[in-house]
């Protein structure tokens, strides 16, 4: 018997008016570029000034969880090349998050609760978003969005099922609304989830390759997605490795969410 | 040499204060001045119409009764900071088509001081470099002699206020920047405490070591240039919430038994003897004055310069990757992929000595090689801070030459990284530490410049520039100018 071993980062897009390092308003839907300032274009010579609410918020959520807050938080720059990553790095917190070791406690269908650990949560600003089918052969770049406060939760990998995970979200989802730090609307992107799935013959110490779904934007398709991830490492296992390596998704330099999705679905249906 | 353009800035404020000449006959003789020179290099933009326009805004404010002290006098901006509507090309090609949406704070401060902006400097390509040969605008002249370099990458700065093109010109320091080519073109320059003035608006090299500052004929004149810089700003969160002194009233302030430390690591065989003898001199002036001098040790100076390059490539290399063809500056033509923009847009656009760092540098922060070069850098960064720190316990400044020599001629050393970056050898320490630092006229050897630099503690810039207006005030090596030389 083999077991599944789930870990989840979720991405919370907080509530503040302003972005994480700039004056620019970071409410849904504007035109493309119209909220983005010098600093969010990355221009020569701009610096990043941090937005005190930021903070206030992430320690809330770090007392929700009964957490570590840590009392020096550093930010790091995270490099790589894209287009919509106008400075060229991310500014995102590796060593010293501002929230550290907490945890939750989620409700299993027999109506008992299991207790989830949370490694961390950390401050990082948001990338802006790349249009790769409305210019005719051209990618339009809107960065609105780039500079946005998000929050990224990360779970122990201690989820066993689709259903765990979609539990542990609610969880996380309910805090978030409670504390009023962000709107959890999934469907505008302001609570994403990337997930790390593996599996393992049951009772194993040991953790299996580790496969990460990006992005995914509702509970439902974050469950399926793991059922999915799931299934098709059973038949990696059981010697469908060719299937998979047909199939694999032509990718950028960064993942799309929706080619991931696109990806495991087509496996699945090639081998039911 | 037209005479108003022979005045100190302080010099001109009394001129302008007494109505002997308008801001508008001061920027007309210097546009000429400018434009006589045009041979130097030191300029890669004259904003001629601009200056005249503001010269006559400011005219009309003291006519209205409404001028301070330094309404309508002239400066001039390396081509590093920021100015709106005006190419700010730092230099390089990748930004020969960078027209900035936005001014520096350094910037709107003297706007708002109602200086006038006679125009961009030459500069070091990025500010890499330490003889102004790695502009993509061509080398700068040193005035003092055609074939040799004004040092960099502040080269077009230091060259201009030498030449008397411009009273002050803002200048940047990452390892000896402002210092080095003050040193080499006989002028004075002030690189502040890491904080003391905003770095917001000055194009990033290696953002905890970059510093702005200023370059001019005095101390004094410094003094009226950091008057208007120096303070906090909230758009830049390293500036500095600590309060800025009175520069120039401090000026005059008696410097006996001021304690000088005299770094033992300084004064070794590299240093040349002619210039040995010119900073004993500086020495015996101080000494005259009431100081006392102390020898001092900074133990791991001698790892300053293997800890920069690898701290300032690895800055370096982050802070560049914005100039990627996307949204400003050189785009690749007819690009085929996103892959292919991103190679020639950084190909075509950098030169080879920005190429080299930004190579240095990714390499040091590639994975598995973080803790061997970065982190040990760092390390090495805490115990020379340290040794200044021990040094200043023992003494108030310390004194020692900027170079191990004079200007050294044009092309000499561009073949030869490593040669080049040993310029920085007395300069660099201080910018790891974070301290402010300053380089004044020690007289001439061979005709050609001497500068000895005094370090200080953390926000001691007031004490710096009062030891260095005595010594002005009881030499006349800051009075020398190279027209002068080349008429006798």
């Amino acid at each position: 018997m083999y077991e599944s071993v789930i870990g989840l980062e979720v991405h919370v897009q907080l509530s503040t008016l302003s972005k994480i390092f700039s004056g620019s308003s970071t409410s849904f839907g504007a035109s493309p570029n119209t909220q983005a300032s010098l600093i969010d274009l990355g221009m020569p010579g701009v610096l990043p000034t941090p937005n005190a609410k930021v903070f206030e918020m992430a320690v809330k959520f770090g007392l929700a969880i009964e957490a570590k807050i840590g009392k020096t938080s550093v930010f790091d720059r995270k490099n790589y090349f894209y287009p919509d990553l106008p400075k060229g790095y991310q500014i995102t917190q590796l060593d010293a998050p501002i929230v550290g070791l907490g945890h939750v406690n989620i409700t299993l269908e027999d109506g008992t609760t299991k207790r989830i650990n949370i490694t961390r949560a950390h401050l990082e600003e948001d990338a802006g978003k790349s249009l790769h089918n409305s210019f005719d052969g051209l990618t339009g770049i809107d960065l609105n969005r780039a500079g946005t406060p998000l929050l990224e939760i990360v779970s122990e990998p201690e989820l066993r099922s689709a259903k765990e995970a979609v539990a542990y979200l609610r969880v996380i989802h309910s805090i978030i609304r409670y504390l009023d730090i962000s709107d959890g609307n999934m469907a505008e992107g302001s609570m994403r989830c990337d997930c790390n799935v593996s599996i393992r013959t049951q009772g194993s110490k040991i953790l299996g390759t580790r496969t990460e779904i990006k992005k995914q934007s509702t509970l439902k398709l974050t469950a399926r997605s793991i059922q999915l991830k799931m299934a098709s490492k059973l038949f990696k296992k059981r010697g469908c490795m060719t299937l998979i390596k047909m199939r694999r998704a032509p990718c950028g330099p960064r993942k799309r969410p929706t080619t991931t999705a696109t990806f495991l679905i087509q496996i699945y249906c090639q081998s039911s | 040499m037209s005479s108003l353009t022979k005045n100190t800035l302080a010099g001109l404020r009394e001129i302008l204060t007494r109505g002997d000449a308008s801001s508008v006959e001061i920027t007309q003789d210097y546009l000429a001045e400018i434009s006589a020179r045009r041979d130097l290099n030191t300029f890669i933009t004259v904003t001629q119409d601009d200056a005249l326009a503001s010269a006559k805004v400011a005219d009309q404010i003291r006519a209205a009764g409404q001028a301070s002290l330094t309404t309508g006098l002239p400066i001039a901006h390396k081509d590093l900071f920021c100015t709106k509507g005006i190419l700010t090309s730092c230099g390089s090609k990748m930004l020969s088509n960078f027209i900035s949406p936005y001014d520096a704070e350094v910037v709107s401060k003297f706007k708002n001081a109602g200086f006038v902006m006679l125009g961009k400097l030459n500069m070091d390509e990025f500010a890499m470099g330490s003889s102004n040969e790695t502009s993509y605008f061509g080398p700068v002249k040193n005035p003092w002699s055609p074939t040799h370099v004004p040092g960099g990458s502040s080269g077009g700065s230091a060259a201009a206020v030498a030449a008397r093109l411009t009273p002050l010109a803002t200048a940047t320091d990452t390892g000896g920047s402002i210092r080095q080519p003050a040193a080499f073109t006989g002028t004075s320059g002030l690189k502040p405490t890491y904080g003391r003035v905003s770095r917001f608006g000055m194009i990033a090299f290696a953002s905890s070591l970059d510093q702005g500052g200023l370059i001019a004929q005095t101390a004094e004149d410094l003094a009226i240039g950091m008057q208007i810089i120096s303070g906090h700003d909230n758009k830049d969160s390293t500036s500095a919430l600590i309060e800025v002194p009175n520069y120039e009233s401090l000026l005059n302030d008696s410097i006996r038994g001021l304690t000088i430390g005299l770094p033992e690591e300084f004064f070794d065989s590299r240093l040349d003897t002619r210039m040995q003898s010119q900073i004993e001199e500086v020495i015996r002036i101080f000494t005259s004055l009431g100081a006392n001098t102390v020898s001092v040790s900074l133990t791991h100076v001698a790892e300053a310069i293997p800890a920069y390059y690898v701290i300032a490539p690895a800055e370096a290399s982050s802070n560049l990757s914005r100039f990627d063809g996307v949204r400003f500056g050189y785009r690749a033509e007819k690009p085929i992929d996103l892959t292919d923009l991103y190679e020639r847009s950084r190909g075509e656009g950098f030169g080879s000595e920005v190429k080299r760092r930004i190579l240095i540098g990714t390499y040091a922060l590639s994975e598995g090689y973080f803790d061997a070069y970065y982190k040990k850098a760092q390390q090495i960064r805490r115990l020379i801070k340290q040794d200044f720190d021990r040094a200043f316990s023992l003494c108030d400044l310390l004194l020692s030459p900027t170079t191990p020599s004079t200007a050294f001629a044009l092309g000499e050393k561009s073949d030869d990284p490593v040669a080049m970056y040993l310029e920085d050898i007395y300069t660099i320490a201080t910018n790891l530490a974070g301290l402010p630092g300053g380089s004044f006229q020690a007289g001439l050897i061979d005709e050609l410049p001497a500068g000895y630099q005094l370090t200080g503690p953390a926000f001691s810039e007031s004490k710096i520039l009062n030891a260095a207006h005595k010594v002005q005030q009881a030499t006349d090596w800051h009075t020398h100018y190279p027209e002068e030389i080349r008429n006798v």
